[in-house]
C-alpha cells in the first residue's frame, strides 16, 4: 500500500480537482480529505456518511465565577491574553495550557475538554472516503489530520489496497507537516506564477526535512509561458520530476459547477494529461 | 482602522486585494499575515530595513538542580516534556524536551519546585520590516519544518501602527493562524469566487468573522465564471458585495508576473478606492 499526498504550499493551485481525479481513475484506494479547516472534496465524491465520530482535543479554561476571589494570579500568568479584567475567558485565545488552573488557590478555575470538530468514514461510487470537519474557530487541526490519516491507511490495510491518496490542506504548517508524515510521495500542484513558484520552492522543503519523495505538476501553465518554464527549470535544477502540465480550461470550472470530477466530465484534452499525470505517479514506487 | 482580508481557503485572492487596496491610498501600513506562504512581498517589492528572530520560550532544563519529581511533565498539556528518573539500570535521571510541541507557556518553569527550568529562545522563523514608497511593510516568515505559526503572527501584529489604515493579508482556514491574524480586526473582507468550491469555503469564513464578531464584506474575485449561488447566499444573508472582479487573462498574467494591477490598470485605482469608501460607511464611528 502506497500513500500518496497531493499538496502545493497555499490554496486554489488545483489540488482537490486533481485528487478528485484520481478517485476516479485509481482503482482499489482509500480516498482522504486532509484539509479540515476548509474541506472541498466532498464536493466532487458527494459521500454517502457511514459514520461519524466526535473529535475531542485540547481543552479550554472556564471560571467558576462563584468561587473566583478575583486574585489576578490568572491573568498574570496567561500568555495568551485569554483571561479578561472581568474574570472571564476568551476561548477563542485560550490555548488549554492550563497554568491559570494550577495557579489559582481557590479552584475556580476549570479546564473543560473542547468537542474540536467531527470526522467521517464515507461510502462513494470511488470507494471509501475518510474526511472531517473541524469546529469554526477549533485549534488542533494537525492532530485531525493524523486522524483521519490514520483511520484511512487502517482500512487500506485490512481491504489490502494498493493506495492512500490525500488531498492536502495549504501551507507549510501543523495540517501539512501532519499530513505528509510518512507518506511514500508528494504531488505538488504549483501554478505558473511569482507566488507560485515561491510558496511550492517552500513546501518542497518541507517534503525534503521529513524525507518524502516530491513530483511536481504545473496547472494552468498556458497562462504564463514563461513562468512554467521558470519553474521546469528549477525543479530540474532540483531533481524534481515535472510528471504533468494542464492548460488553464474554462470547462474546469464548469465540472465543479456540476460536481463532477475532469476526467469523467470531459473527453478533451485535459483528460488526457490528467490521466497521463495519474499514470506517471502510479509508477512512482521508484523514487524511493 | 484595521481592515483584515481572508477567505476560508487560499487561491482566491487575498493578497491581490490586500496589495492592491494598500497602494490605493496614502497612510497605509500592509502586514502580511501569512506566515506559512507569505507573498505580498512579491508585488510590493519592500525595502527591507530590519530583520527579527521570531522566538518561541521553550524550556531548558538544569539537571543539577532537578529531583525528576515529575511535575513539569504533569503540567504540560502538549506532552512537549518526557522526565525519566534515575533507576537501578539508569542511575542517572534525564529529561526530555520536544520544542516542536511546546507552546510557550511556562507552566513548567513556573511550576517546577526545584526552579530547575528556564525559558529559552527557539528562533521559529524572521519577521522583516520594511516599506516602498510611503507605504510601510512588515512580514514573517516560519522556517521550514516549523508547525505553529500564531506566535509568528502574533509579533507580525505587535508591529500595527495605529497611526496608519492598516491592512492584514491573513493565512487560509479557519483555525489558529486565521484566527490570530483577523482578531482585533476593525473590518473583515472575504474574497471568494463564484463556484461550489468558493461557495462552501465564504459559508465557513463567514462563520469565523461572526464568531469574532468582526463586521465583514464579500469580494467577488473571478465573478464571471461559476454560477450565481455565492450572489444568492449573500442576497439571502444580506452580506454586502463590496466588489467584483471579472476573470481576465491580463489580470491573471500581471498576478503571475508579481505586478499590482493598480499598477497597469489606473481604473481599479478608483474600484479599491471607491470599495474603501463603502467599507468605511459600515464601520461604527469608533472604528475610523
Amino acid at each position: 500500500m502506497k500513500q500518496i499526498v497531493i499538496i502545493s504550499g497555499k490554496g486554489g493551485t488545483g489540488k482537490t480537482v486533481l485528487t478528485a481525479s484520481f478517485a476516479a481513475l485509481a482503482k482499489n484506494k482509500v480516498m482522504v480529505d486532509c484539509d479540515v479547516d476548509a474541506a472541498d472534496l466532498h464536493l466532487l465524491l458527494q459521500p454517502v456518511i457511514k459514520e461519524r465520530h466526535e473529535f475531542k482535543s485540547g481543552k479550554t479554561a472556564r471560571i467558576d465565577a462563584a468561587a473566583c476571589q478575583q486574585c489576578s494570579k490568572c491573568i498574570n500568568v496567561c500568555r495568551f491574553g485569554a483571561i479578561r479584567d472581568d474574570f472571564t475567558v476568551d476561548a477563542i485565545s485560550c490555548e488549554g495550557c492550563g497554568l491559570c488552573s494550577y495557579v489559582c488557590f481557590d479552584g475556580a478555575i476549570i479546564m473543560e475538554e473542547n468537542l474540536s470538530g467531527e470526522w467521517f468514514i464515507s461510502d462513494t461510487k470511488y470507494g471509501p472516503f475518510v474526511h472531517a470537519k473541524l469546529g469554526i474557530a477549533e485549534e488542533n487541526s494537525g492532530k485531525l489530520v493524523a486522524k483521519i490519516r490514520q483511520v484511512a491507511k487502517e482500512i487500506a490495510e485490512k481491504n489490502a489496497m494498493d493506495y492512500v491518496i490525500v488531498d492536502g490542506p495549504p501551507g507549510i504548517g501543523c495540517p501539512v507537516i501532519a499530513s505528509l508524515a510518512g507518506a511514500d510521495c508528494a504531488l505538488i500542484v504549483t501554478e505558473p506564477t511569482l507566488s507560485g513558484l515561491h510558496d511550492a520552492e517552500r513546501v518542497i522543503e518541507v517534503a525534503r526535512h521529513f524525507k518524502i519523495p516530491v513530483k511536481l505538476v504545473v496547472n494552468k501553465y498556458d497562462l504564463n509561458p514563461d513562468m512554467s518554464d521558470k519553474i521546469e527549470y528549477f525543479c530540474k535544477e532540483n531533481a524534481i520530476p515535472v510528471i504533468g502540465k494542464i492548460a488553464f480550461d474554462k470547462v474546469v470550472i464548469e465540472s465543479i459547477v456540476k460536481g463532477r470530477t475532469i476526467v469523467e466530465y470531459t473527453n478533451g484534452k485535459i483528460k488526457e494529461e490528467v490521466v497521463k499525470i495519474w499514470e506517471e505517479l502510479k509508477g512512482f514506487s521508484q523514487c524511493r | 482602522m484595521i481592515i483584515s482580508i481572508a477567505s476560508g481557503k487560499g487561491g482566491t485572492g487575498k493578497t491581490t486585494i490586500a496589495v492592491n487596496l494598500a497602494l490605493s491610498f496614502k497612510n497605509v501600513q500592509l502586514l502580511d499575515c501569512d506566515v506559512e506562504g507569505p507573498n505580498a512581498h512579491i508585488f510590493i517589492k519592500p525595502e527591507i530595513k530590519r530583520r527579527e528572530p521570531a522566538y518561541i520560550p521553550v524550556p531548558e532544563v538544569d539537571e543539577t538542580k532537578c529531583s525528576y519529581c515529575g511535575m513539569c511533565r504533569k503540567v504540560c498539556a502538549y506532552n512537549a516534556i518526557a522526565v525519566f528518573p534515575p533507576s537501578d539500570d539508569n542511575k542517572k535521571g534525564s529529561v526530555l524536551i520536544f520544542p516542536h510541541l511546546c507552546h510557550g507557556c511556562g507552566a513548567c518553569s513556573l511550576l517546577c519546585p526545584a526552579m530547575a527550568i528556564k525559558e529559552v529562545n527557539k528562533g521559529i522563523g524572521i519577521i522583516e520590516i520594511g516599506g516602498k514608497d510611503d507605504l510601510q511593510f512588515i512580514h514573517g516568515r516560519l522556517n521550514i519544518g516549523e508547525a505553529m505559526s500564531p506566535p509568528i503572527i502574533r509579533q507580525v501584529k505587535n508591529y500595527i501602527n495605529p497611526t496608519r489604515t492598516v491592512i492584514i493579508d491573513a493565512p487560509p482556514g479557519t483555525s489558529c493562524p486565521v484566527i490570530t491574524a483577523v482578531k482585533g480586526s476593525d473590518f473583515c473582507i472575504l474574497v471568494t469566487e463564484p463556484t461550489p468550491f468558493g461557495l462552501n469555503d465564504l459559508i465557513l469564513a463567514v462563520e469565523v468573522v461572526k464568531k469574532l464578531k468582526i463586521p465583514f464584506g464579500i469580494v467577488i474575485n473571478c465573478a464571471d465564471i461559476g454560477d450565481d449561488n455565492v450572489d444568492k447566499y449573500c442576497q439571502d444573508n444580506k452580506i454586502p458585495i463590496l466588489l467584483r472582479i471579472p476573470f481576465d487573462r491580463e489580470i491573471a498574467l500581471l498576478y503571475s508576473k508579481g505586478i499590482p494591477i493598480v499598477h497597469a490598470k489606473k481604473e481599479y485605482k478608483e474600484k479599491f478606492q471607491n470599495m474603501f469608501n463603502s467599507v468605511s460607511k459600515l464601520l461604527t464611528p469608533r472604528a475610523l
